[in-house]
């Protein structure tokens, strides 16, 4: 059982001219493995600190986050992270950032190079391996990235935003991939976005947060994402219960957007 | 072979003038015809289409090449070889009549005579303005006064017409008619006849123009030549006879005696008189010396009544006129092909001054790279570029400090009373450490070029070895940005030539100097750039890397170090470029080898064909370093700016 437990997590910077801000307040939840959660939420509402800690980069000052039954104090091959603009390692080849996790491990790399070819082909990239990175669009390189992390056999894979940058087209594509990797490898996948809709469709479970300070705002049960494995997601956005349920959490940031606007003129 | 290419270099370099102008000529009609295939902008033409292409840059390489063989009279050798010959001929009747022509206004606006009464009368007339503001006693006043007024009508009596000697005018007499027979012969073709078996061996026997160095024939080897020099002989003699001539009347001898006595009698009256105050002595002794001084200037005879010399002055005109026709086409040529200069006459020699001898000919510029690559010859006893056999023994020994021996266990043995010295271990060792020992030897490269590169890389080496890591660590780190920032910002903004007095004077004018300069140099560089490349690591690739489950250590070696690769082969190339340009200044400041080293003995020796043989090798060399760096820049980091 490796389930993420969150417990009482609270953050607090001290900017240079002596302000605390409050990034997270007391934030607790419970990831089942397996599940699939997106978080939401204005910006400044603390997703991004909460995705550095789980990865490990930043240290809560207060509370704790376990995944299993390992308390997380450093990054670590357990949780596989993507980020927005993919950080690839432009110097390598495909293949090369591919492997990257493993060659640094210092595993067999006539394994590594069949697992690599097994994921490439996962991620829709088969024959590329020797393609060197900077040469393709993003959505490639996403894959690369996602391909990257996939082969460490991470137990949670938290991604900051993956599509952000991504065309509409490219985007629909990825989320597709990334729900159909949710349901062959069985992973705990934990998703940041802005985008509402994306939100819905990658997430089994969905956090609302609001920001000053940086909590948990509401939780939403969702079976978009369970629909999205066997439906057109062109289909699925036009149902009622997606629409409602975009329009609600859509007010909900509106409503945050418009407090932290009115705080700041006052 | 490059004897015969020597002995050719007339015959090759017409002929590549004449391909030059013809690839030239053909260049440019290419390239107007593909500028006329493209549609372009009709204010500016298209920035986007200035891509130049070979046509064009033949049209460049062409002229150029063109140009410098114009402006360095290889062109005019290659087609008239003897025209130096000539010119030479020509300069030495130029330089005999110099000194006579001088007096008359012909080349300047006055006759001599008038600028020299205009100068002395103006210093006899501040001497007597002087005189008031002096304040001598009354009766040293009243005498030099006198001695003015004297000096005065002394002057101007030399220009008046009834005080001249009839000798004199007749003198003058002889000397325009001398000069106008010498015209009449100049004229005349036949004139000075054949030259004698003697001369004509002599003549042939001298190298041609520019066979050693900068030589230029100096005796007359063609009919034009032979006029040319005796006319010259001739009239140096004239000239000579004339400028003895002197306006010695015997009134201005009485003049000048009268004076000379009077000025005596002044001083010899000033030292007696013991009771004068310092002040009048010291203004007394000076006022005499200028009046004794004038007095040598009158007493010079240079001055002679207004028209008594227009008779030399008509016949020189004419002898001129002469001059000029008589050189015909050669003058033409002269003109046209010889430009920016001239061929002068000297004692003995003659010479080329203006372009055609600072800017040397392309063809003996090849012919001194030939003759100084040759390893025999060299520069200063060592070759441009050669190698020696050196025993590998020395230098293994190089790369292990003498003090090793010290270390083993023992003593040096000591000679025993048969005077016989048996080796031990210790002795061995020390044997192998200072390569005293026999060893088969290997070809290792030498000369000027090679300890000009080596140093540069050397320097290069050890700022990148030590640059890189110090740069990178300096970007990753707030402290050590902090701590050695300082030390470097203090010591990189001075040039790195005005470290070189210091650096060299304490590490020595050979390489330790030379590449410890070089170092700094490369050193700062390399930190800056390093530090650049560590400090624009996007924390997310660390991240990755983080997660991908790298260490510290495999981070920096696969993520921080590849991602500055960028700046780093930037900031090599920059320092490839620094460095060169502060070796060559170095090697010019002190030192016996190196390119540096060779241009600034050619310049101590006005070598110009040296100069530009080094000019181009560094040239060269400069261009070479930076194209294998691009090409490195290229093949490393294809994917700089697309990250």
């Amino acid at each position: 059982m490796s389930d993420l437990v969150s417990d009482n997590l609270n953050m607090k910077f001290t900017t240079p001219s002596g302000l605390v801000v409050h990034a997270l307040k007391d934030v607790s939840f419970n990831l089942k493995e397996g599940e699939l959660l997106s978080v939401l939420g204005p910006s400044g509402c603390g997703k991004t600190t909460l995705l550095n800690i789980i990865a490990g980069f930043l240290n809560p000052t207060g509370g704790s986050v376990k995944l299993g039954d390992n308390e997380i104090l450093a990054p670590g091959v357990d949780r596989g992270m993507v980020f927005q603009q993919g950080a690839l390692f432009e110097w390598l080849t495909v293949a090369e950032n591919v492997d990257f996790g493993l060659r640094m491990k210092g595993a067999d790399p006539v394994e590594t190079a069949k697992k690599v070819d097994e994921w490439l082909e996962i991620v829709g990239l088969a024959g590329f391996g020797d393609t060197p990175t900077y040469q393709l669009s993003g959505g490639m390189q996403q894959r690369i990235a996602l391909a990257r992390c996939l082969i460490n056999d991470p137990d949670l894979i938290l991604m900051d935003e993956p599509l952000g940058a991504l065309d509409a087209l490219t985007r629909e594509k990825m989320q597709s991939l990334i729900l159909k990797i949710w349901k062959e490898t069985g992973k705990t996948i934990m998703i940041i976005t802005h985008s509402v809709e994306e939100a819905l469709m990658l997430g089994e479970r969905l956090f609302v947060m609001a920001p000053r300070p940086g909590r948990l705002h509401k939780e939403y049960r969702l079976p978009f994402a369970e629909m999205g494995l066997t439906q057109d997601p062109r289909d699925i956005k036009k149902t009622q219960h997606f629409s409602e349920t975009r329009e609600e959490i859509l007010s909900m940031i509106w409503d945050m957007e418009e407090e932290i606007m009115g705080g700041g003129s006052l | 072979m490059s004897d015969f290419l020597f002995e050719q270099r007339n015959t090759i370099v017409a002929f590549l003038i004449v391909g030059l102008i013809i690839s030239l000529a053909l260049s440019v009609i290419k390239g107007r015809r593909v500028m006329a295939t493209e549609r372009t902008d009709l204010v500016f033409g298209n920035p986007a289409k200035a891509l130049g292409g070979w046509y064009w840059i033949v049209t460049g390489m062409s002229f150029v090449m063109l140009i410098w063989f114009y402006f360095s009279w290889d062109a005019a050798r290659a087609y008239n070889p003897k025209a130096a010959n000539e010119l030479c001929q020509v300069a030495k009747v130029e330089s005999a009549i110099k000194p006579m022509r001088a007096l008359f206004p012909i080349d300047n606006p006055n006759l001599r005579g008038t600028d020299l009464i205009a100068r002395d009368s103006a210093q006899l007339e501040r001497i007597n303005n002087s005189l008031q503001t002096l304040a001598l006693q009354h009766a040293a006043e009243v005498e030099v006064a006198a001695i003015l007024t004297r000096l005065t009508s002394a002057l101007v009596d030399q220009a008046n017409p009834a005080y001249i000697k009839s000798s004199l005018k007749a003198e003058f007499q002889a000397i325009a008619s001398r000069i106008d027979r010498l015209t009449v012969n100049f004229n005349d073709p036949a004139y000075p006849g054949q030259p004698n078996a003697v001369q004509q061996a002599a003549a042939n026997a001298q190298p041609g123009w520019g066979d050693t160095g900068k030589e230029i024939p100096v005796l007359p080897a063609t009919p034009l030549g032979y006029r040319y020099a005796a006319v010259a002989a001739e009239i140096g003699m004239v000239a000579k006879d004339f400028v003895k001539l002197r306006n010695t009347n015997p009134r201005l001898l009485a003049q000048v005696a009268d004076i000379k006595s009077r000025i005596k009698a002044a001083q010899a009256s000033t030292k007696a008189n013991l009771n004068l105050s310092m002040a009048e002595q010291d203004a007394r002794s000076k006022l005499y010396r200028q009046l004794n001084k004038m007095l040598k200037r009158i007493d010079d005879g240079a001055i002679f009544p207004p028209n008594s010399l227009n008779g030399i002055q008509s016949s020189l005109v004419s002898f001129d006129q002469a001059h000029i026709a008589q050189q015909g086409s050669l003058k033409t040529f002269d003109t046209w092909m010889m430009p920016g200069g001239r061929i002068m006459a000297g004692n003995s020699a003659c010479s080329e001054q203006g372009s055609g001898r600072w800017l040397p000919k392309p063809s003996d510029t090849l012919g001194t790279l030939a003759r100084i690559a040759d390893p025999d010859i060299g520069f200063k006893d060592v070759p441009l570029l050669w190698y020696r056999w050196q025993p590998v023994g020395g230098i293994v020994a190089f790369l292990f400090p003498d003090w090793i021996a010290d270390l083993v266990p023992g003593e040096y043995p000591r000679h025993n009373q048969n005077g016989e010295i048996n080796s031990n271990f210790k002795s061995n060792v020390q044997d192998f450490v200072t390569g005293n020992y026999e060893s088969f030897s290997i070809p290792v490269p030498m000369g000027h070029m090679w300890d000009s590169i080596v140093r540069v890389v050397i320097g290069l080496f050890f700022g990148i070895v030590l640059g890189v890591p110090l740069g990178l660590f300096m970007g990753l780190s707030r402290f050590a940005k902090g701590f050695f920032d300082p030390m470097i910002e203090l010591y990189r903004p001075v040039p790195p030539l005005a470290w070189a007095p210091l650096i060299l004077t304490i590490f020595g004018i050979q390489d330790d100097g030379k590449i410890f300069l070089l170092f700094m140099v490369a050193f700062a560089i390399m930190v800056i750039s390093a530090r650049t490349g560590a400090t624009g690591t996007q924390l997310s690739k660390i991240h990755a890397a983080h997660s991908l489950g790298a260490n510290r250590r495999q981070i920096l070696r696969r993520v921080i170090f590849p991602n500055s690769l960028p700046e780093i082969l930037t900031g090599i190339r920059i320092a490839i470029g620094v460095c060169w340009g502060t070796l060559v200044a170095a090697e010019m400041l002190a030192g016996t080898t190196g390119i540096g080293f060779v241009e600034n003995v050619a310049r101590k020796q006005s070598d110009y064909e040296v100069i530009w043989v080094t000019i181009i090798i560094l040239g060269v060399l400069g261009l070479m370093f930076d194209l294998i760096m691009r090409s490195v820049i290229k093949r490393t980091i294809p994917w700089r700016g697309k990250g």
